[in-house]
C-alpha cells in the first residue's frame, strides 16, 4: 500500500532501502513524497523503520539502495553539514556549555553571519517562541517545555526550508504536549516550512499533520489525511493501530460492487464493505469503529446492520461512557457512546441489539 | 557517636571503630615518608636525619640552604631545563594522540577495537624496565637513541595510555546527539569538534594531559636507557644524587614535586568537578 513517489514532491523517497546489516532490510521499498509547505507525519511503532527514514534525510545514516532527493536533487552524496536541514532531536541536543543565545548563535557562526545580523536573528527566534528573556540562560536552568522552545527556536533560527522532528514531546507531560503541539504547527505553517514529523503517538500524528505515513515493518503502510487514516484505513494494521478498533474474524462469502457478504467464525452474516479482499472465500477482518455503533432501537439508521450483544462492563469516562460487549464471540468489542442526557447506561449483563452502517464496517485483510 | 545507630550491637561497634583505626593507618603509610621529607629538606645541616635543633624547633636548625643549593647548582639547573623541555612536550603529544584515539574507539563501527585499546595501554601494563629496554633497542636502530626526540616520543607512548583512559570515560556520558545536532546546524566535523566535542571532554582531557605530564616528569627508568647525558631530567639527576652525593638537596627537590604534583592534582578535581556541574546540565 504505498503511493508511487511523484517527483514533483520537495522532498522524495525513490525506492529506498536500508540495512544495517546487510542483511534483514529495516527499510524496504519506501516511496515517498513531501509537497513544499507540507506538514508530514511518520508514524509507527519502534522498529518500524521511520526514525531510519528520519535519519537518512538528516545523512546520519546512508540509504543501501535507492534515492533521496531534496528540491529535486538527490542528496545520497552530500554530508549532514551541507544539506541545511533543520532538526529537533527527542532529547533537544542543546549545548550545554553555551547559553541559550549562543546555542541559537552556533549555525550563524558557521555560516559566518555578521555579528549584527546574528544577534537578531538569534532575538527575532527566541522572541518567536517566548523565550526572548532567557538569552543568558543556560539549558540547565531552563525546564523542559522551555528547553524544547529552545531547540525548536534553534532548528528554525538559519531559516532552513526543511526542518525534521525526531519526537520532540516525548518528555513533556500530557498539558504541556497539547500546547506544543498547537504551537509548532501553527509555527510551520505561518513560516511556510515543510516539516516531516516523527511520532509514535497517534493523536500527535493526527492533530498535526497534513498527511500521515503510516509505517510498519519497514513499509509505509498508509499515506493519507488523518481523517481518511481514521475513518478509511486501508489496512487491519492501520486499523488496529490508529485509534480504538473492533475487530470480527471471518469468510468473505459474496462480492458485490462497493459491498460484501462476510460470515463470522460464530456463523453470523455480516454486510461490510470490502477494502483489500478480493475473493469469496478469502479470510477477513472486519473493523468498526466504537463511536459508530449505537445500540438505542430510535436512533439506528434504515440499513444498519444489528448484532445480538451481552454487556460486560461499562465504564463511565466522564464525557464518554465505554462498554465492553461480547460480540459474535468477541469479548474484547467496544463501543464509546456520548455522555448525554438521554442516553441508557447500561448494566452489565443485559442483553441488548447494536448495529451499524455497512459504509463503517470495513472488510481488511486477516 | 554520630555514626552508630543507637540499637548497634557491641560487635559492630568495635567493628566501627577499627575499620578507622585501619584506614588512619593506611592513610599514614601512603602519607609519612612525605610528612618526613617535607621538613627535613629546611635541615640547616647537610644530614638526612633530624637534628636535635629541629626537633626543638629551634629556628636555627632550619634553613633554605638546599632550595639555594637547587637554584643554584648548574647540574640541578641543568636537570630541570631538561625536564622542563621535554615534560611538556611530551605531555602536548600524549594529549593529542591519546584524545584521537580515545575519541577512534568510541566509534561502534571500529574494528577490533578492544584489541587496538589493550596495544595502546600496555605501555601502563608492561613493567617498564621491559619498555625501556625495548625502546632502548629500537631507538638505537633508528638513530633516536640518546636524542632529545628520542625521550619525548618514549615518555609520550608513556602518557597516552592515561589520557585514552580519561577521554574514554569522558566520552562514555557524552551525548552523540549533540555532534549531530552540530553537524545538522551546518557544522563541518573539525568545528563541531572544537566548539562542541572538545569543550565537553576538556576535563577528560586535562586530566589525562596533567597524568602524562607527571609521569614524564617523575621517570627515571626509561630516560635513562632511552637518554644520554644531554637529557639528563630531574628524576635522574636525583637518582645520581642518592647514589653518588646523598646531598639534602634531593629532599628539597622532592618538596617541590610533592607541592607542584598537589597543586595539578588540585587543578584536576577543580575541573572533575566543573565536569560534573556541566553533565548535570545535559539533558539526558
Amino acid at each position: 500500500m504505498t503511493d508511487t513517489a511523484a517527483n514533483d514532491g520537495f522532498v522524495v523517497f525513490d525506492r529506498v532501502q536500508k540495512s544495517y546489516d546487510g542483511e534483514n532490510l529495516v527499510v524496504k521499498d519506501l516511496n515517498l513524497s513531501v509537497a513544499r509547505g507540507e506538514f508530514l507525519t511518520m508514524l509507527g511503532p519502534s522498529g518500524s523503520g521511520k526514525t531510519t527514514c528520519l535519519m537518512m534525510l538528516a545523512g546520519f545514516e546512508t540509504a543501501t539502495h535507492g534515492d533521496i532527493l531534496l528540491g529535486g536533487k538527490p542528496i545520497n552524496n552530500i554530508p549532514p553539514h551541507k544539506r541545511g536541514i533543520g532538526m529537533v532531536f527527542q532529547n533537544y541536543a542543546l549545548f550545554p556549555h553555551m547559553t541559550i543565545a549562543e546555542n541559537l548563535s552556533f549555525p550563524l557562526e558557521v555560516r559566518k553571519m555578521g555579528k549584527s545580523e546574528r544577534e537578531a536573528k538569534v532575538k527575532r527566534a527566541l522572541d518567536m517562541v517566548e523565550m526572548g528573556a532567557f538569552g543568558g540562560r543556560r539549558p540547565s536552568q531552563l525546564s523542559g517545555g522551555q528547553q524544547q522552545r529552545v531547540a525548536l527556536a534553534r532548528a528554525l533560527v538559519f531559516e532552513p526550508e526543511l526542518v525534521l522532528m525526531d519526537e520532540p514531546l516525548g518528555a513533556l507531560d500530557k498539558q504541556l504536549r497539547e500546547k506544543m503541539q498547537f504551537e509548532i504547527t501553527h509555527l510551520a505553517h505561518s513560516l511556510g516550512i515543510t516539516t516531516v514529523y516523527v511520532t509514535h503517538d497517534q493523536t500527535e500524528a493526527l492533530t498535526m499533520s497534513d498527511n500521515v505515513a503510516v509505517f510498519d515493518d519497514g513499509r509505509i503502510q498508509q499515506l493519507a489525511p488523518p481523517a481518511d487514516l481514521y475513518e478509511k484505513p486501508q489496512n487491519s494494521f492501520v486499523a488496529q493501530f490508529i485509534g480504538e478498533n473492533n475487530t470480527l474474524e471471518g469468510v468473505v462469502t459474496e462480492i458485490k460492487g462497493d459491498t460484501c457478504i462476510v460470515r463470522l467464525d460464530d456463523g453470523e452474516i455480516l454486510d461490510a464493505t470490502p477494502i483489500n479482499v478480493s475473493k469469496v472465500g478469502e479470510r477477513t477482518k472486519v473493523s468498526i469503529r466504537p463511536e459508530r455503533v449505537e445500540y438505542n432501537k430510535d436512533r439506528l439508521q434504515e440499513g444498519a446492520h444489528t448484532l445480538k450483544a451481552e454487556v460486560l462492563e461499562f465504564i463511565y469516562m466522564g464525557d464518554i461512557f465505554r462498554t465492553r460487549l461480547r460480540v459474535a464471540g468477541n469479548d474484547e468489542f467496544v463501543i464509546k457512546t456520548r455522555n448525554a442526557p438521554d442516553v441508557d447506561r447500561l448494566v452489565p449483563g443485559q442483553q441488548i441489539e447494536i448495529g451499524w452502517l455497512p459504509s463503517d464496517c470495513r472488510a481488511l485483510d486477516a | 557517636m554520630s555514626g552508630l545507630p543507637p540499637y548497634a550491637s557491641t560487635g559492630q561497634r568495635v567493628w566501627y571503630y577499627t575499620f578507622r583505626v585501619i584506614c588512619g593507618l593506611i592513610f599514614f603509610f601512603l602519607i609519612a615518608p612525605i610528612v618526613v621529607v617535607i621538613p627535613l629538606s629546611f635541615n640547616a645541616q647537610d644530614f638526612f636525619t633530624f637534628t636535635p635543633e629541629m626537633l626543638r624547633l629551634d629556628p636555627e636548625g632550619f634553613s633554605l640552604k638546599h632550595y639555594r643549593d637547587f637554584f643554584t647548582d648548574s647540574g640541578w639547573q641543568a636537570a630541570l631545563w631538561n625536564s622542563v623541555r621535554i615534560a611538556p612536550v611530551a605531555t602536548i603529544l600524549s594529549v593529542s594522540l591519546g584524545t584521537l584515539a580515545a575519541i577512534g574507539l568510541s566509534q561502534d563501527h571500529v574494528p577490533a577495537r578492544r584489541a587496538i585499546m589493550a596495544i595502546l595501554i600496555s605501555p601502563m601494563i608492561v613493567p617498564l624496565i621491559i619498555s625501556a629496554a625495548g625502546m632502548y633497542f629500537f631507538f638505537s636502530r633508528i638513530g633516536l637513541q640518546g636524542s632529545y626526540w628520542g625521550v619525548v616520543l618514549a615518555h609520550a607512548a608513556l602518557g597516552i595510555p592515561f589520557v585514552i583512559i580519561t577521554v574514554t570515560a569522558t566520552l562514555v556520558g557524552f551525548d552523540r546527539s549533540l555532534t549531530r545536532a552540530a553537524a545538522n546546524m551546518g557544522a563541518d566535523p573539525v568545528t563541531t569538534f572544537f566548539r562542541v566535542q572538545m569543550p565537553l571532554i576538556l576535563p577528560g582531557v586535562i586530566s589525562g594531559a596533567l597524568f602524562a605530564f607527571i609521569t614524564s616528569f617523575d621517570e627515571v627508568v626509561v630516560v635513562l636507557f632511552v637518554g644520554s647525558a644531554g637529557q639528563k631530567t630531574l628524576p635522574w639527576q636525583m637518582f645520581l644524587g642518592l647514589r653518588e652525593q646523598i646531598s639534602p638537596t634531593i629532599l628539597a627537590v622532592a618538596t617541590i614535586l610533592v607541592v607542584v604534583s598537589i597543586a595539578l592534582l588540585t587543578t584536576v578535581e577543580l575541573l572533575r568537578r566543573r565536569s560534573e556541574r556541566l553533565r548535570g546540565m545535559s539533558p539526558s
